[in-house]
């Protein structure tokens, strides 16, 4: 069975400045939104408790909060969590109040009302306001780190547009991803990041892959008597691949999704990250990565020995 | 075809059968005779088995101030010795600082005391004022000694708690990581771990003017503590007897009052101390304070030379059952403060790892289909090294210690997703060579070669964004970074190695194949 025909010859860089303003109006509406809504930041982040509870029968949630107001906490968000038994109840660090406690205080209200045996201790999370801060700051460095790192193999693999491009595309793919959480102003945790570095992996693992054959017929292309101009060797590299690019986005997707339906409701956000991250993923390394590697060109261009350098390399 | 070196085989042999023998102990409870080192089953994390996860602060710039003010008794009693008086004698949180009557004195308080403050650095005198800095590495040592102090106490007040294998252990600079598996009192192993247990007896000071005190004017040698009401009373500043003199706590019931109490058996020293108090205080009052709060002040009827005591106040139960527990561990060296918890209940872990099998099973399944149906027989060598790669990343996990979180599953199941994709790679490659007129197995030869160095790079930068959520992940983070990793150093092995040899077994007598089933 074959998807995309051998000799395909889509001319996707004809096309790239459709792409690239497409890619911006894009960025500009994700940093727009992240901008003036802002995240839905998860208590990882802010600072907080959080308390997961399950009742033996579902309880509105207005009773809920009558049972933890004596407590001070009737000013909490209480949600359901994946069915109407689940609930979470957030609340906010508070100045004064030893913030390690609510939880034990949240608790005790509702086993006082309903009953010990109708509820049940899911999940007590708590986040005191430095370790907030800290997680915050650590979850900016790995992102930048990752991306400096990355810059960094691919200048040594590559050339450094090249390596410019990989980390515009990533870039790219970051910015919207967080641009989809704002605008569905869905909970940005901890574990959203882990999902936004492994979108970086992935996304650059496409990257990559285009690259490499870039690569492999520039090499070829200079041996060849009437070279081809760059534009046209990386179009028809981009088309070689493109098999390959769906059809791996197609098996990571699979499982993505796999987890996304049947992983449980505390990954579901770390699933959909990967989801539009993959997606988004796959279409800046057709559409991004290359064209802004392309207009790099002359300002890092390739020299005789550079690329003779480079047919050396395995 | 390109012969294909029988070490190789061996190799994956080897692999296969350590990989099948090293992941058997996660489903069945294998034979004694079964190697060690593939013994272990996976851990599991907190999240999947449930229990309490907190990180506490440790207070070690009180720890230093403490210690920096003890060290004013240092300096007073050498300065007594010599007869050199002093004017003024105070500290702050990191230095002490003496002002003397006669400035001549300076010098010579100066070598006298230099000789006394080990681990302090002394400021040129200036005039009548000696000034001590405690100094970088003693400070460095008094904190690292709180936090192994607070670890001990930790853990013997969470072995009170009769749980099985907590985790006690030191993170970074000032924290202590505490997880308890299995257990589920979020509030009751908060309230343990966190009192300081600061027990303290001392006198009552009948003589002093109580409202005079109250009203800021505080005798000598006194200080004003408080009831749990809110009565306040005035006390002797010097402590008689601490937490440091307790041998036993346990559990009693008041005779008076019918109450839970505490009661205390001394130590040695303990005992002569209570012995001498008492002995010479009858029918004056001393004070038990319990974290700075007065818990009672009873008067003493006669001399005590047993060696116990009973503190009374008013408990529940279950308050004097937790205070038995801190007594008995001690007290810690420094305040400290739950600054973080993550704590899952047994249901949630169990939904946890139900979930994540399920979605493990399906994510594989879907993914097995695909590749058949795309790649028909090269889609079934892929699978099997997909299969392969499972095994192999269950028993790395067991094999190195790892921790399975729920992250980590995560991991797991992308790595199937991305697993394939080494495959995709040689598989794509060898129908271009295909279509470039090659014969089959030179197609198979060469889709190999050129696909090799592709491979390598996109699975390198995979594993640098990797090893960077591992350095940075916290937790359950940690354990998505370590399954990814080796979720891709696995595959790279399964899907090249493997599938190489596969093809290898099934082509290398068909000089005259004329088509691929791929």
């Amino acid at each position: 069975m074959q998807l995309i025909r051998p000799d395909i010859n889509i001319n996707f860089l004809a096309k790239r400045k459709i792409a690239l303003s497409f890619s911006a109006v894009m960025l500009l509406v994700s940093l727009a939104l992240i901008g003036f809504k802002g995240l839905n930041l998860g208590i990882d982040f802010t600072g907080g408790t959080l308390v997961e509870v399950r009742f033996e029968k579902a309880v509105p949630a207005a009773y809920i909060r009558a049972a933890i107001t004596p407590a001070g906490y009737g000013n909490a968000v209480i949600q359901e969590f994946g069915s109407p038994e689940e609930i979470l109840i957030r609340v906010q660090n508070q100045e004064g109040v030893e913030a390690s406690t609510i939880s034990t205080a949240i608790l005790d209200g509702l086993t006082e009302t309903f009953g010990a045996d109708e509820v049940e201790m899911r999940r007590v999370e708590f986040v005191g306001p430095q370790v907030g801060e800290e997680l915050k700051s650590s979850g900016m460095w790995a992102v930048i780190y990752t991306l400096g790192g990355i810059l960094i193999y691919v200048m040594v693999r590559f050339k450094l547009r090249f390596a410019l491009g990989a980390d515009a595309a990533l870039l790219h793919d970051i910015i919207i991803v967080v641009g989809v959480f704002s605008a569905l102003q869905l909970e940005f945790s901890l574990s959203v990041v882990a999902a936004l570095l492994t979108v970086l992996g992935y996304s650059l693992n496409d990257t990559i892959v285009v690259f490499d054959r870039i690569r492999e017929n520039f090499a070829d292309n200079k041996q060849k008597k009437k070279p081809e101009d760059e534009v046209s060797v990386c179009n028809a590299s981009i088309n070689q691949t493109l098999s390959r690019t769906l059809m791996t986005s197609i098996t990571t997707l699979l499982v993505v999704f796999s987890l996304y339906f049947f992983g449980g409701e505390v990954i579901h956000n770390f699933a959909f990250a990967l989801l539009v991250g993959i997606a988004v993923g796959t279409y800046s390394s057709i559409f991004i990565a290359s064209p802004i590697m392309l207009s790099l060109e002359g300002k890092f261009e390739m020299s005789e020995e550079e690329l003779k350098e480079l047919e050396a390399r395995p | 075809m390109q012969k294909y070196a029988p070490w190789k085989f061996w190799l994956i042999i080897t692999v296969l059968v350590g990989s099948v023998m090293g992941s058997l102990p996660n489903i069945m409870t294998i034979p004694s005779w079964w190697p060690a080192s593939l013994s272990q089953p996976m851990n599991l994390g907190l999240d999947l088995k449930g229990g309490i996860h907190l990180v506490v602060d440790v207070d070690i710039e009180k720890v230093i101030e403490q210690q920096v003010s003890d060290n004013i008794n240092t300096i007073r009693r050498s300065l007594r010795e010599e007869k050199i008086r002093y004017k003024k004698l105070g500290n702050d949180a990191t230095q002490v600082s003496v002002v003397l009557k006669k400035p001549e004195q300076a010098d010579k308080a100066a070598r006298l005391l230099k000789k006394v403050m080990l681990g302090y650095e002394m400021a040129q005198p200036e005039a009548d004022t000696i000034t001590f800095t405690i100094s970088e590495t003693e400070a460095k040592e008094i904190k690292s000694y709180a936090i192994e102090q607070t670890i001990e106490v930790i853990r013997r007040r969470v072995d009170a708690l009769g749980t099985t294998e907590p985790v006690i252990m030191r993170q970074g600079d000032r924290r202590v990581l505490v997880q308890i598996p299995g257990y589920e009192d979020s509030a009751r192993a908060k309230l343990i771990i966190g009192q300081t247990a600061q027990l303290e007896f001392k006198l009552v000071d009948e003589k002093g003017d109580l409202d005079a005190a109250v009203a800021g004017r505080i005798p000598p040698g006194d200080m004003i503590a408080y009831f749990e009401d809110g009565r306040p009373i005035l006390l002797k500043k010097r402590t008689e007897l601490s937490g440091k003199d307790v041998a036993m706590a346990r559990i009693t019931i008041d005779s008076q009052s019918n109450q839970p109490a505490v009661s205390l058996k001394f130590n040695n020293q303990g005992g002569r101390k209570f012995d001498r108090l008492t002995k010479e205080n009858v029918k004056k009052r001393f004070a038990i304070l319990l974290e700075g709060k007065v818990q009672s002040a009873p008067v003493i009827q006669e001399r005590i030379s047993g060696g116990t005591a009973q503190i009374t106040g008013a408990f529940t139960t279950k308050d004097a059952q937790n205070l038995a527990i801190v007594l008995r561990a001690g007290a810690l060296p420094a305040p400290i403060k739950v600054v973080e918890e993550r704590s899952i209940g047994p249901s949630l872990g169990q939904d946890s790892i139900d979930q994540g099998l399920n979605s493990i099973i399906y994510g594989f399944v879907a993914v097995l289909l695909f590749m058949l149906v795309y790649y028909r027989l090269f889609g079934l060598f892929a699978n099997i090294a997909l299969a392969f790669n499972i095994v192999l990343i269950a028993a790395a996990m067991s094999m190195i210690g790892a921790t399975l979180t729920l992250p980590g599953i995560a991991g797991i199941v992308l790595t199937i997703g991305m697993a394939v994709d080494a495959n995709v790679l040689i598989f794509e490659r060898i129908r271009e060579e295909l279509n470039l007129g090659k014969t089959p197995l030179a197609a198979i030869d060469s889709g190999y070669d050129k696909a090799f160095s592709t491979i390598m790079d996109a699975n390198i930068t995979t594993l640098i964004a990797a090893i960077v959520l591992f350095q940075f992940g916290s937790g359950p983070i940690k354990g998505f970074a370590v399954t990814l990793s080796v979720g891709i150093l696995a595959s790279m092995f399964t899907a090249i190695v493997v599938t190489r040899a596969i093809t290898y077994l099934a082509y290398r007598n068909k000089k005259k194949l004329k088509s691929l089933s791929i």
